[in-house]
């Protein structure tokens, strides 16, 4: 857009090394330090000498920008109001036809369409079907990437250790525009995990329980960034694991939710080589780096965790609970539709069968979630038990079709929010827990844990 | 909502209407559910669901120029630009509460929703204040108590931004956009 802001390659290898090598600087600060645009004096912005510090608002360099079927429209008009007609680099922009896939009326079909034109306009990347947050994941995300997303889950790229965080879309279509947006430097709350979860307790309960504490505002703002006391327990944690941590970490606010680059990390981007050619930069927070709080979550004191409703942070223990019949019990959406979930609920339902009373609704995150299910052969487990299997797609996370809510429905769900009405009718009540706790409930027909199938 | 709404466009930058108090935690599913956002792009359609998890019948209950007043973390959850749009269709002058979730307040700015964060608000307007909203200086007014109340400072550029109306009517008058210079 402006010449000013061109990039100097050696200055910026020079710089990198320098930024990289701060024991001062957390992982935020160093992150969007790499990518940050020096900019004019006298303009408002901080112009750091070396690198930016938490409070500082500064310009970054995106390396990828999205935006999915029921954003995507506003972005797009957008752009066009604003009369541009060139977006800055095609294979960073990326389009996503996943919340209503395939379209489930007619309306959905046109603004569905809207996006196919705009990405044939300006030849960026469609995707359809996969949700955005898992097909980032499958195949674009790096390393010290940022990823701008018009979806507030996109976060869940700091599960490989992305910059990653959502913004609306008039926002990114100015990203489109320009490849740079400016971002808040934040603080950064380091949570280091210990010990190993009982019978029954998953990723999931544990972000729940943490929401449940400091609540569904504890970490706005914040960047969240996780660590693990040995390598024993970081072995406990997958990719899948630290993808939904990092997914439902938007739950409490977060702006990014981050897993430092480990064995773990680097085994999985090599099982899954990227289709893009952006290095990985390996960024670790550094020794003597200030924190804004840092605290110790002990998984064994963790119990199967439920949610809801109406809000996220009213959370529970399942034992606490008491009994909650349900209608519909939902296994799927980024935040639980990986193919660990899909396994462990394919345990639990193996041989049995889903209550009478309750609908057993499974949607697979992607793609190839659904390839790999069929292949291990769960699609089967679940239509012998009774249940119900989509494609791929968010489906009755966004209660618009799939699985929708009628009045005064109750749901079990391992989707991200439980929301009035998001699922469907304003009577309608969530809850949230893992998948196991949500498959257990679907063959009970009540809200219970799943340690007794887990034998 | 009524016929003659219009947002509060370019170069109004004082209004006056009527407070609708809310608690804490208003997500973004409240303000207009997806089954409903997810199948329009125009804005004055949106405007037809504003608040609907809480009141389906709000947008036809409020004035041109009304003010929602809220306690913490109101926009938390989605990522929704139709959220800010949907309440500033409805004829919503401004948004002020105790704090904002994140992106609904980068939207709110980006838009041209005016979001005022005034931590001291709760428990000192009552439902049906008449309130003035300055967007110059950033202030509410309570004409019942006659208090006034500083919004938390933004930067330089977000503040022009949404004064001139958002991102979009910035962009066609200056034709660069607020944070570049
Ligand atoms: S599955 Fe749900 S949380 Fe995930 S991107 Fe889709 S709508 Fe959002």
């Amino acid at each position: 857009m402006s010449s000013s802001l061109l990039q100097n390659p050696q200055r910026d290898a020079d710089h990198l090394q320098r930024v990289l090598g701060d024991d001062s600087l957390t992982f935020a600060e160093k992150a969007i330090s790499i990518k940050n645009v020096q900019i004019k004096a006298n303009s408002g912005f901080t112009r750091p000498k070396v690198a930016a510090a938490a409070g500082d608002i500064v310009i970054v360099n995106v390396d990828l920008a999205l935006a999915q079927d029921s954003t995507g429209p506003l972005a797009i008009r957008s752009l066009s109001e604003m009369g541009i007609e060139r977006i800055y680099d095609p294979s960073k922009v990326l389009l996503v036809i996943d919340h209503t896939f395939p379209a489930a009326d007619e309306k959905v079909a046109n603004l569905h369409s809207m996006i196919r034109d705009f990405v044939s306009k300006h030849n960026c990347m469609l995707v359809e079907g996969s949700i955005s947050h898992q097909y980032v994941l499958e195949y674009l995300a790096n390393p010290g990437m940022i990823i701008l997303g018009a979806d507030s889950h996109t976060c869940q790229a700091g599960c490989v250790s992305a910059f990653a965080s959502g913004i609306g879309s008039t926002e990114i279509a100015a990203v489109w525009a320009t490849g740079q947006l400016w971002l808040r430097v934040p603080e950064t709350i380091k949570i280091n995990l210990s010990g190993a979860f009982k019978k029954g307790v998953f990723a999931r309960d544990l972000i729940l329980d943490y929401i449940g504490k400091v609540g569904e505002d504890g970490a706005n703002y914040k960047a969240l960034e996780w660590s693990f006391s040995t390598d024993e327990v970081k072995e406990r944690f997958s990719i899948d694991s630290r993808a939904c941590i990092s997914n439902a970490s938007m739950e409490c606010g977060a702006k990014i939710s981050v897993f430092p680059v480990d064995e773990i990390t680097r085994n999985y981007l090599d099982q899954n080589p990227r289709i893009n050619d952006a290095q990985r930069i390996e960024i670790q927070s550094g020794t003597s780096a200030k924190f804004k709080d840092e605290l110790e979550i002990e998984c064994n004191n963790i119990e199967p965790q439920v949610s809801g409703p109406d809000n996220i942070d009213k959370v529970h223990s399942v034992d606490e609970l008491g009994t909650v019949e349900i209608d519909q019990a939902f296994i799927g959406s980024s935040t639980n539709g990986r193919i660990e979930d899909l396994e462990i609920a394919a345990r639990i339902l193996k041989g049995r069968k889903v209550h009478k009373n309750t609908r057993c609704v499974v949607t697979p995150s992607s793609v190839k979630v659904y390839e790999e299910a069929m292949r291990r052969g769960f699609v089967e487990v679940y239509l012998e038990s009774g249940a119900v299997f989509t494609n791929a797609t968010c489906g009755a996370c966004v209660g618009t079709h799939l699985g929708a809510l009628g009045e005064n429905e109750v749901c079990i769900s391992s989707s991200s929010r439980n929301f009035v009405g998001r699922m469907g009718a304003l009577s309608s009540k969530i809850y949230l827990a893992s998948p196991a706790t949500v498959a257990a409930s679907a063959l009970e027909g009540e809200i219970t844990d799943a340690k007794r199938y887990l034998q | 909502m009524g016929n003659d709404a219009s947002p509060n466009v370019t170069g109004h930058t004082i209004s006056k209407g009527s407070a609708w108090v809310f608690g804490d935690n208003i997500n973004t599913d409240i303000i207009i559910p997806f089954r409903f956002k997810s199948r329009t792009n125009d804005p004055y359609e949106m405007a037809k669901y504003a608040m609907y998890g809480l009141d389906p019948e709000f947008h036809n209950k409020i004035s041109n120029g009304d003010v929602i007043v809220a306690g913490r973390n109101f926009g938390g959850g989605s990522s929704r630009e139709q959220a800010p749009v949907a309440l500033r269709y409805a004829g919503v002058s401004a948004v002020i509460a105790e704090s904002f979730a994140r992106i609904f307040y980068r939207n709110a700015f980006t838009i041209g929703l005016p979001a005022l964060e005034i931590p001291e608000i709760r428990g000192k307007v009552m439902q049906g204040d008449e309130l003035i909203v300055n967007i110059t200086k950033f202030t509410a007014e309570n004409i019942r108590t006659n208090e006034i109340f500083v919004a938390q400072k933004v930067p330089e550029f977000m503040h022009q931004m949404l004064i001139e109306g958002g991102l979009v009517e910035y962009y066609k008058k200056y034709k660069r956009l607020p944070w570049i210079y």
